[in-house]
């Protein structure tokens, strides 16, 4: 509890917090505030903004303000969507690895780095590709690039259950008759939480931008409209030769936005869950 | 035999290196196949228009259900891929390894090839010097900081967790549009033609700059990052005030420092390329740039699926070979490994 008091103390936590809270809120509750549909051709191709298109429209004639707003929610989704699912993949396969060890181990270890080598984009393409556009929902989108972004998880969380299963109260449990899954679960985990936290929070970090990464190669998915499908339209309709900064520009600074502020959470977060940090500032 | 423990270390290396390629080829081959169309289907559809002869088209889907083995069983199928990537790249016979682009009757090397140069030439200069700068300048704000720290620590926050194609984004929107101080788009001015003249070199660098830019700005400020808290902790560390006490001279001890922090920054830049060289495949699009993250792009808006397919090949590999020189660059520096298992040979 005591971490979570200095944690809100600490001034680059509190902002980024207040900036990545304050994008889910928009993300969640704009309908309320903003009426219209991001597909519906309302204007005429690439207006630049006015009182009435806020941030103007592109090729389609589409509103890209309203379009950003959906955007802005459908890669929230995949962010905490995809995010989960690698966290749940790497913290199980970590914590097994690492306090089964034996052959086991060996061949999680090994998938793990399997999956560190091979660039996680390259097998994204390839999934995405062969699934073809009707194969593609933001939910499908999501589940494989929570399945192969796992593996930077998975090593961190191995190493932890490796270190903290020759701990006493690990060894007493043990003595006690306790089962495998529930050493796993009640002596080993627990420990481990702060630093699942703030793997999930990079997780989530990690399936925004795999999400834009894959819909600016043309294969993100085909139902909604995400930040990487508008930068993906833009870069299509050569907006950006042309100058029409409103169809690309806010939804990279939203994209970075995001990335950021959950880059800097995670960060004020290890300096304070981390000991060895926190002495130092 | 006898093998120093760096020998044994590099032949470990290279086995785990060989056997990770051997997956990723059969990942290459299994991975477009996950889908529910097989490729005969997905280029028949590409091919077929209203006003093709039916017994054409089936002249040609037989053609094709023979060239892919689609008949085959699928282990089959595999092994022949596998055969054929890996005689092509033994013999040094790219066509073998990769066959042929159907959407343009090609070998898909004539679109890898040309476009493999201008990837190389962006992602290694940025990676190596952004490499080196940034642990500099990380052991350097760890060791001053004060002001210079309290700026470089934002700054280098906000490049390590902005994705690439966004800096590109900006820096194409700021610096070549709006500002017009460097061409926004190609890898060199449309009126020119590549060969070795200095107006073509020259232009080419002038070209050069903004995607450098994005990629390198990415690059230092994640290396810094890693590099200005590892010196941190080792500055805090028992040896550190030891070589204090016995007044080592201030560079003697950066030295040291900087030497120890070198190696997790080694190891972390071998678990960090893979995803790295991804995001930087994205800044080719962003520029136009016509290299393999170009390729991906239009080979998918053309559905290209060798092209697609060997293009990933191509990437990882150069992953594989960049990571495996990281883990030689480990062994050599790391007296743990160099010196490990003494005993055992003796």
């Amino acid at each position: 509890m005591r971490q979570f008091t200095l944690l809100f103390k600490n001034p680059s936590f509190l902002i980024s917090f207040v900036v990545f809270f304050g994008l889910v809120l928009v993300g969640l509750l704009f309908p309320i505030f903003v009426h219209g549909s991001p597909v519906d051709r309302l204007g005429c191709p690439f207006e630049a903004p006015t009182a009435h298109f806020l941030l103007g429209t592109n090729e389609e004639g589409q509103d890209m303000f309203v379009r950003l707003l959906f955007g802005l929610r459908s890669s929230l989704y995949v962010g905490l969507f995809a995010g989960t699912i690698a966290t749940v993949l790497g913290v199980v396969i970590g914590l097994i690895g690492g306090y089964k060890g034996g052959l086991l181990d060996n061949v999680l270890t090994m998938l793990t780095n399997l999956f560190i080598v091979i660039p996680s984009l390259v097998v994204l393409i390839l999934i995405s590709n062969s699934l073809g556009p009707k194969g593609r929902s933001l939910e499908v989108v999501s589940i494989i690039i929570g399945a192969t972004c796992w593996a930077w998880t998975a090593r961190a969380v191995r190493a932890q259950a490796q270190s903290l299963k020759m701990r006493d109260h690990v060894n007493l449990a043990k003595l006690n008759g306790y089962g495998t899954t529930s050493i796993i679960l009640m002596q080993i985990l627990p420990y481990t939480l702060s630093y699942v936290f703030m793997a999930f929070i990079i997780q989530m970090a990690t399936g925004i931008l795999e999400e834009a990464a894959i819909s600016m190669m043309g294969l993100g998915p085909y139902d909604s409209v995400t930040l990487g499908f508008i930068l993906n339209n833009a870069q299509k309709a050569e907006a950006l030769v042309n100058g029409d900064w409103w169809s690309f520009i806010p939804a990279a600074v939203l994209v970075t936005l995001l990335q950021y502020s959950l880059f800097v959470m995670n960060t004020s977060m290890e300096t304070i869950f981390n000991p060895r940090l926190r002495k130092e500032e | 035999m006898h093998m120093s423990p760096l020998q044994k270390y590099f032949f470990s290396r290279v086995w785990w290196y060989l056997g990770t390629l051997l997956v990723a080829i059969c990942l290459n081959f299994i991975l477009p196949r996950l889908g529910p169309s097989n490729p005969v289907d997905t280029i028949m559809a590409h091919i077929k228009t209203p006003g093709l002869d039916p017994k054409i088209a089936h002249k040609m889907e037989e053609r094709l259900r023979i060239r892919f083995n689609i008949d085959k069983p699928l282990h089959v199928q595999l092994g022949m891929y596998v055969y054929h990537t890996i005689k092509g790249f033994v013999t040094l016979d790219m066509d073998e390894a990769f066959g042929d682009s159907y959407m343009h009757n090609k070998p898909v090397w004539a679109y890898i090839g040309p476009a493999l140069p201008w990837t190389l030439g962006l992602q290694i200069p940025t990676l190596v010097i952004g490499y080196i700068l940034g642990n500099i300048l990380g052991a350097l704000a760890a060791y001053k900081r004060g002001i210079f720290d309290k700026l470089f620590y934002p700054m280098s926050l906000f490049f390590t967790s902005v994705p690439y194609f966004c800096v590109a984004i900006f820096l194409v929107y700021i610096f070549g549009i709006s500002l017009e101080w460097f061409p926004a788009m190609n890898a060199y001015g449309e009126s020119l033609s590549p060969s070795w003249s200095i107006t073509y070199v020259s232009d080419v660098l002038y070209h050069y700059t903004l995607p450098f830019m994005a990629m390198f700005l990415v690059y230092v400020g994640g290396q810094a990052i890693g590099m200005r808290s590892m010196s941190i902790y080792e500055l805090g560390t028992d040896y550190v005030k030891y070589a204090k006490m016995l007044g080592s001279s201030e560079g003697q001890i950066v030295r040291y420092v900087f030497r120890n922090a070198m190696l997790p920054q080694l190891t972390g830049l071998a678990l960090a390329l893979g995803m790295m060289v991804g995001g930087a495949l994205l800044i080719e699009i962003v520029f136009s740039y016509p290299g393999v993250g170009s390729l991906f792009y239009t080979s998918i808006k053309e559905n290209d699926y060798p092209v697609l397919q060997a293009g990933a090949l191509i990437v990882t590999i150069c992953v594989l070979i960049a990571n495996f020189i990281v883990d030689i660059l480990i062994g050599i520096l790391d007296p743990r490994i160099r010196v490990a298992q003494e005993g055992e040979n003796a």
